[in-house]
């Protein structure tokens, strides 16, 4: 994975040394909250009903195993020892404190690690796949393309005050597993005559306006990449919306004028661009590149697995996947206990996953945006050390793309956008459907819950989706059937009036029980609901 | 970095003492020097009047519309050299991403704390991307 040079260090310590300049002129009263919040929103510090929050950068959600001991640390000494990952693959801390906040920013400085472009109106954290590197399926491993842009687009001089945020996704395989076309800009890597380049989309995303990404260009070459990205910015930075907070991300921009007109104003303004130089020599791609080429894999490996103990089985069969090298496997560690608040994680669990990605896994973790966490590279012969280790810190739970591995955004509990509660709901659901051979008879079935209309539990993307709104003082939950972020990609459709806390439990159960009566051989819950149509399930819910 | 006159300058020539007219004034009449855009103005218009515009005066109403950061970089990436003056809602924090995009002069409606400013626009010796500025991107020193 990458490592700092020199110049990324110096960059991420001024930043360290700027930040706590800014925070000692706030608390010196030297400047007002309003003029605060951008800065420290650019370091990934929200003000929250109870507390600071601060969201830590993973770039393209990779760590190896000294900066996932530092989450730990951070954890345990800052907060009240846990840290939750979040869909855009970064982790949040819930209850940190202004004063201590440069410290921290210090100690993940230590470890390659910034909040930098966490939050603001600027370009966000780069996603990719979490099974960059290890799938079979990839045409190239994104991560050097993401971490192109990483730099790119850090202190961007002319994006750094946008119309809203700004997220990207680089993916190099046509099964999409980082929601691609959700973003407002989503790359994937595709080979064209033998060489490599982007195929680009904009104006995706979700909230009250969900969008899915039309192509805006089919091809851009390595060497054209940021002249490229840059004019789609520019063309957002200088016509995108600023007279309304809704309806200032560039989706709603491509919408009003057309993807055709605007990749009309991005290839005008490419041609502007591209004279100035921006995108770096083929050298610099090949440096970073260097730094993602595939660890040193095992020869001659057995492909055999002890399947004798049962419950290692069914893990087995649920949590990994199939790992481009014979004789390794891709591990998913499931951040979904039942009853349990989805993408929490102890310090004493993250440090456990930590020990783990270094003894197994060549060092390197995962984080998905499905708020999971993954060991890409694990030898087949290690498995089931892996797995008792795991289930000793609770951490095996084997319930991948189930109904029970649900994403939620923190909701009301936590977070000062809500409007209503998201984590109980996920809790009461998960526990619902705590038997693990109901769940998996209903197969794969994402479920994604959101506490308000900015749709950070990707509930439009759910194969059921559940939107808490507040009705008359009351929370209320809508539910959603029929959409999806992978590369099926699709949006949610409400199925009618909305439902009490308990109400929607039961109405997401009366819409498997529809499934399972309805279902014909080898479809998955989103597969019957296209097939079938909303009408049946509003029969069953409201009939 | 004199202030004068509550305009900061980072230009040696004497500061340009005709007042600025608006985008559609300039384009009306032929002999003004100095033109004020407004955010949502496009900076193109002036592409063909840049040989004898003396200074554009760029308006910031609020400090978080960013327009003008790309009204900047566009004329200075169209050759204009002339002075580029942010004005309005600017802090200081902004200054040295403006400094970044061709901004020469600043007009700022609040005072700047003028010992903040020079140490953030000390503060960092190295930038990732080439902009409309002299500082050498990170990957150009990497590769010479």
């Amino acid at each position: 994975m990458y490592k700092y040079d020199n110049y990324d260090q110096a960059i991420v310590d001024a930043r360290v040394e700027e930040f706590r300049d800014q925070v000692k002129r706030r608390l010196a009263g030297q400047i007002t909250e309003d003029q605060f919040k951008p800065l420290r929103l650019m370091n990934g510090l929200y003000l929250q009903l109870h507390a600071y929050m601060l969201r830590v950068a993973v770039p393209y959600g990779t760590m190896d195993s000294r900066q996932m001991h530092m989450l730990a640390h951070i954890a345990r000494k800052y907060d009240r020892d846990y840290g939750h990952f979040t869909t855009r693959q970064n982790l949040q801390y819930n209850w940190i404190k202004l004063e201590d906040a440069p410290d921290i920013l210090a100690d993940l400085a230590s470890v390659e690690m910034h909040a930098i472009q966490t939050s603001g109106n600027c370009i966000r954290n780069i996603s990719s796949d979490q099974y960059a590197g290890a799938a079979a399926d990839e045409v190239a491993d994104p991560r050097p393309w993401a971490e192109l842009l990483r730099q790119w687009s850090t202190f961007h001089p002319e994006f750094s005050y946008l119309p809203r945020k700004f997220k990207i996704a680089v993916i190099a395989s046509d099964e999409d597993r980082a929601a691609m076309r959700l973003h407002d800009i989503g790359i994937q890597l595709v080979e064209r005559d033998g060489v490599l380049g982007g195929k680009v989309f904009v104006g995706g995303g979700m909230g009250r306006t969900p969008m899915i990404a039309p192509e805006i260009k089919d091809f851009v070459g390595a060497d054209d990449l940021l002249s490229y990205i840059e004019a789609c910015l520019r063309v957002y930075n200088r016509y995108g919306r600023r007279d309304n907070i809704y309806k200032a991300r560039i989706k709603i921009l491509v919408h009003e004028i057309g993807a055709d007109e605007y990749r009309r104003q991005v290839e005008e303004e490419f041609i502007e661009v591209k004279k100035l130089g921006i995108d770096p020599p083929q050298a610099e791609f090949d440096r970073i590149a260097a730094f993602f080429a595939p660890p040193a894999f095992e020869a001659g490996l057995s492909n055999e697995i002890d399947r004798s103990d049962p419950d290692f089985a069914v893990w087995l069969d649920q949590n990994v996947v199939a790992h481009k090298a014979a004789g390794y496997a891709i591990v998913n560690i499931s951040l979904k206990p039942q009853g349990g608040i989805p993408g929490d994680a102890s310090s004493a669990q993250i440090d456990l996953m930590a020990d783990l990605a270094k003894e197994y896994s060549f060092d390197e973790l995962r984080v998905t945006h499905a708020q999971n966490i993954v060991l890409p590279h694990v030898r087949k012969a290690d498995l089931y050390a892996v797995w008792q280790k795991l289930a000793d810190a609770g951490l095996a739970e084997a319930n991948l793309d189930l109904i029970s591995d649900i994403i939620a955004c923190p909701g009301l509990d936590y977070c000062s956008l809500a409007n209503a509660r998201s984590i109980p709901v996920a809790q009461k659901i998960s526990t619902r459907f705590a038997d693990l051979g109901r769940q998996r008879e209903l197969g794969e079935l994402k479920l994604k819950i959101s506490g308000c209309i900015n749709a950070c539990g990707h509930h439009h993307a759910g194969h059921i989706g559940i939107l808490g709104v507040d009705r008359k003082g009351t929370e209320n939950y809508q539910l959603l059937l029929g959409g999806s972020g992978a590369e099926d990609v699709s949006l949610a459709k409400i199925t009618g009036p909305g439902f009490s806390e308990d109400g929607i439990v039961d109405a997401v159960e009366t819409a498997t029980n529809v499934y399972l009566a309805q279902r014909t051989e080898g479809e998955r819950f989103v597969d019957t609901y296209r097939r079938i149509g909303m009408e049946p399930f509003k029969d069953a819910l409201y009939g | 970095m004199p202030f004068m006159d509550n305009i900061l300058r980072f230009r040696d020539d004497a500061a340009h003492d005709e007042p600025a007219v608006t985008l559609d004034s300039f384009l009306g009449q032929s002999n003004a020097t100095a033109v004020r855009i407004e955010a949502g103005d496009d900076a193109r218009a002036l592409l063909p009047y840049l040989d004898r515009i003396a200074l554009v005066e760029v308006s910031f109403p609020k400090f978080r519309d960013g327009r003008g950061y790309s009204s900047a970089r566009v004329l200075r990436e169209a050759g204009y050299t002339g002075e580029l003056r942010a004005q309005g809602d600017v802090l200081v924090d902004q200054i040295p991403l403006m400094r970044r995009c061709g901004f020469d002069s600043f007009a700022p409606e609040a005072p700047v704390d003028e010992a903040v400013l020079t140490a953030s626009l000390a503060r960092y010796e190295h930038v990732y991307q080439a902009a409309a500025d002299a500082q050498t991107p990170v990957w150009k020193r990497r590769h010479g």
